[in-house]
């Protein structure tokens, strides 16, 4: 079932003449409905609603249709923001859901996780005198029209005449995902290897429940089953399988590495290994991927901790907050080194934390982690002034002498950023890095090795969710020339 | 290979990780085989897996015991002391383990060390086994120093003895098997008398840390391969931190091996104790679900 033909248009009847003229609304930006904030914040389903069909609809109507739409060029992955929306008006749901995936595979994700304040939202012709279309929550309620499809009536991609040609790819999270959906469309025969035991990377194991339900990413992931795309899980790419053999022994012809940026980086300071410091990382790997939150019907614990403070100020940062108050922590601090301005989390994020009752402690920078008896009783910090803004163009914090004060908690989650992890290319020697440690690609993701590709965090850094997925697909793309050139 | 979301739904075939093997060593010491062609060809001594037995279950790293290429297993030992090796204990030949994944970690380092003491303590044996093995292999000269609280949890003696090692010494703490006396006496006494250049010890904290202590008294180099709590064993979370020379090293990557001499004992040991009261809560639910079932 398809509403996509091979070239990847989308085959829907023009019958435009005989559409009345859309006529905008003018009513306000439609809200989404929310649970409220004490309900949520003690349980781990979903703390938005979304809109219903109506509300949809309501808001679709605000679209202007323009000649000349600048939401796309907003877009990472240039989505056809003015036709899916289109299809929304003229009751098209399927063919809106078509839309989406010429373009992204994962709709119902991205509806959710997106940053399209910055991106599409940002650019959105009404943007310059009101409120831009509520592209986000159109995309999510479209990506979720198609998800509650029986799986045979959902809009699956068709997949391309088989070439012969195998691919391999090194992580599930949207990176690889994209990259995977893509060879599939255009024919290649896909298999992805995973190193934990379930797929979706930061979909899975970081990014909540309440903010992104696990049956979602499943989904999605099925399509890409359904699609013929293969997934091996507990495979770990530079201990199970080496590049090379994956090469040369198990016989792929071309590879794509998208494999994340999972480690983990700490402050370097005194106290840090006490009982109850966690690692983003470690502390949403255990609630989500091992459901630590159902302990002990699900084997995995959790610290649970009463006063729990977050160190950082990123989605990480307000996702690790968010779970401790959900864990049921009297109360969660956030410590941050500059203003709620410069916090890089999403807006609407820092807004939910805070209508939950996570208190923000702005411009100050931990010191010292205290203990007794090798567990956590607390955090010096110091206060933090902005300074001159540095390369980044961010004023730099700098500290206070003399500043320092006590927070009393008994758990800290440091969520102060993440690097490559170097396992996977300690075992590929020729695979060229970057100075900190990243794989070293072009824009269409090409490797120092032939046939390797790289995209998503282990190029860029950690970065989002649709960005990771642009880059799978390109790579996509420059894997296919790659294949199909008969000079290589 | 089993693969799963949160909905369990899909399940793309593959290998499966078959139980080809299962002896019980002793009341609580269990050997196990498991089909993993991919993970046999690569595994070195010294190097771990991670397996979960269920899809609500825990993962837990063990280190390899034996494995064959050939054949495509690998093999394991644990002792029965938790919910999952409980439940462990309770699959049988022919059953499937959702996930094992490896191997994991840096292998020991072989070949060049000379005259050595490896020492295995409790469960460590299982550890020190395939080390041994693969020193005598590489040309070194191997003494095994093997200690359990009680001869019944003494394991793997016939094995060890059936690679001929240059000297056996059995201790146990209530003189139930072999010399009564803990394990640093046997291995005092091979420092003093000048007869090893190497010690390489595994098993419980507190027997390690006592291990290195004696060792550094003779000024005698020790290595020691820890066992912090772990959840992927990848480098991806830092649960497995352990401190050693000052600095943090993550235990599942740059570890289990380190110099024994350097690492900081205590805060192992109390980092390997913050789940008890959990542990203690979910061993007792478990065992009024095994009551339920009967
Ligand atoms: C808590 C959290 C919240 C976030 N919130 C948002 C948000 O709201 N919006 C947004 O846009 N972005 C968000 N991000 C960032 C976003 O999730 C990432 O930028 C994105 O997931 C990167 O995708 P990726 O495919 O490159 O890597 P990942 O999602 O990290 O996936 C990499 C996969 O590769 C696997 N892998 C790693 N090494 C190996 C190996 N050697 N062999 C086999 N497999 C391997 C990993 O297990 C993992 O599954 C968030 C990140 C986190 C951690
Ligand atoms: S710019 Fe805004 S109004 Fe114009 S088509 Fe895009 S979403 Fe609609
Ligand atoms: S177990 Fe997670 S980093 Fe070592």
């Amino acid at each position: 079932m398809s509403a996509v033909d091979d070239s990847g248009n989308v085959a829907t009847p023009k019958p435009s003449a005989e559409k009345p003229r859309h006529k905008p609304s003018r009513e306000p930006r439609t809200p989404m409905r929310e649970r409220a904030a004490v309900e949520r914040a003690a349980d781990f389903d979903e703390v938005a609603l979304g809109y219903t069909e109506e509300l949809a609809v309501a808001e679709a109507a605000r679209c202007l249709q323009c000649k000349n739409p600048t939401c796309i060029e907003g877009c990472p992955v240039q989505i056809d923001i003015k036709a899916f929306i289109g299809h929304i008006i003229d009751g098209e749901y399927r063919e809106g859901v078509a839309v989406l995936k010429e373009r992204n595979a994962l709709p119902a994700v991205c509806g959710r996780v997106c940053p399209q304040e910055e991106q599409c939202e940002a650019v959105c012709v009404l943007a310059r005198k009101a409120e831009p279309v509520a592209i986000g929550r159109l995309e999510r309620w479209l990506g979720d029209y198609d998800l509650a499809c029986e799986l045979e009536h959902r809009c699956v991609p068709e997949v391309g005449e088989p070439t012969g040609f195998r691919c391999a790819i090194i992580g599930s999270g949207p990176a690889g995902l994209a990259c995977a959906g893509e060879l599939a469309r255009l024919g290649h025969d896909v298999t992805i290897f995973e190193s934990l035991h379930a797929p979706g990377g930061v979909l899975t194991y970081g990014i909540p429940e309440f903010r992104l339900p696990k049956a979602i990413v499943d989904s999605e992931i099925d399509m890409l089953v359904q699609m013929g795309v293969k997934i091996e899980c507990d495979t770990v790419v530079g201990a199970t399988l080496t590049l090379d053999e994956i090469l040369n022994v198990e016989g792929f012809d071309s590879v794509f590495i998208g494999s994340g940026a999972g480690l983990p980086v700490f402050l370097g300071v005194p106290g840090e290994n006490l009982n109850g410091v966690y690692s983003a990382n470690e502390f949403l790997t255990r609630v989500n991927l091992m459901r630590a939150y159902e302990f002990p019907r699900a084997d995995t614990p959790v610290w649970r901790g009463r006063r729990v403070a977050v160190i950082g100020g990123g989605n990480v940062a307000m996702d690790s907050a968010r779970t401790a108050l959900r864990l049921g922590a009297d109360e969660v601090f956030l410590a941050y080194r500059r203003t709620e301005q410069e916090m890089p989390a999403r807006r609407e994020e820092v807004h939910h934390a805070s209508e939950e009752g996570v208190q923000f402690k702005m411009l100050c920078s931990p010191v010292e982690i205290l203990g007794r008896d090798g567990f956590v009783t607390g955090l010096v910090a110091t206060r933090m002034e902005l300074g001159e803004p540095d390369e980044s163009g961010r004023r730099a914090p700098v500290c206070v002498m003399g500043s320092e004060f006590e927070i009393e908690c008994d758990t800290v989650v440091v969520a102060v950023g993440t690097r490559a992890n170097p396992l996977l290319m300690k075992a590929a020697p020729d695979l060229e890095l970057t100075g900190r440690g990243y794989v070293a690609a072009d824009e269409h993701g090409a490797t120092s090795v032939p046939g390797v590709f790289a995209g998503g965090d282990i190029v860029t850094g950690a970065a989002t969710v649709i960005l990771a997925m642009g880059a799978g697909k390109r790579s996509a793309r420059a894997m296919d020339g790659w294949l199909q050139n008969p000079d290589r | 290979m089993t693969c799963q979301g949160g909905n369990e739904a899909h399940d793309p075939g593959g290998i499966v990780f078959r139980i080809v093997h299962k002896r019980q060593l002793s009341d609580v010491v269990f050997e196990m085989g498991v089909e993993a062609p991919r993970v046999a060809r690569k595994v070195r001594a010294g190097q771990f897996l991670i397996l979960r037995v269920d899809r609500d279950g825990e993962r837990i790293p063990l280190t390899f015991s034996d494995w064959s290429a050939e054949e495509g297993w690998v093999r394991f030992i644990f002792m029965r002391v938790g919910k999952t090796t409980h439940a462990l204990s309770h699959c049988e030949i022919g059953d499937e383990l959702t996930d094992l994944v490896g191997p994991l970690g840096t292998p020991t380092h072989v070949g060049d060390l000379g005259r050595v003491a490896v020492v295995g303590g409790g469960v460590g044996a299982a550890v020190a086994y395939p080390v041994a093995r693969a020193m005598l292999e590489a040309g070194d000269d191997v003494s095994v120093i093997l200690g359990a609280r009680t001869a019944d949890l003494l394991v793997l003696e016939d094995e060890f003895r059936a690679i001929e090692p240059t000297r056996l010494v059995v201790t146990t703490d209530d003189g139930s098997a072999g010399v009564k006396a803990l394990v640093t006496t046997p291995l005092k006494e091979l420092c003093e008398a000048g007869e090893i250049d190497l010690a390489f010890a595994v098993g419980p904290a507190i027997m390690m840390k006592f291990c290195a202590a004696t060792t550094k008294e003779c000024g005698v180099p020790c290595i020691v391969s820890l066992n912090p709590i772990m959840v992927d064993g990848t480098g991806m979370c830092g649960a497995c931190r352990v401190s050693v020379g000052g600095e943090t090293r993550f235990g599942c990557v740059d570890g289990p091996d380190f110099d024994g001499h350097l690492v900081d004992f205590e805060e192992l040991m109390s980092r390997q104790r913050v789940y008890v009261e959990e542990e203690r809560l979910s061993d007792s639910e478990y065992s009024k679900e095994c009551s339920c079932r009967l």
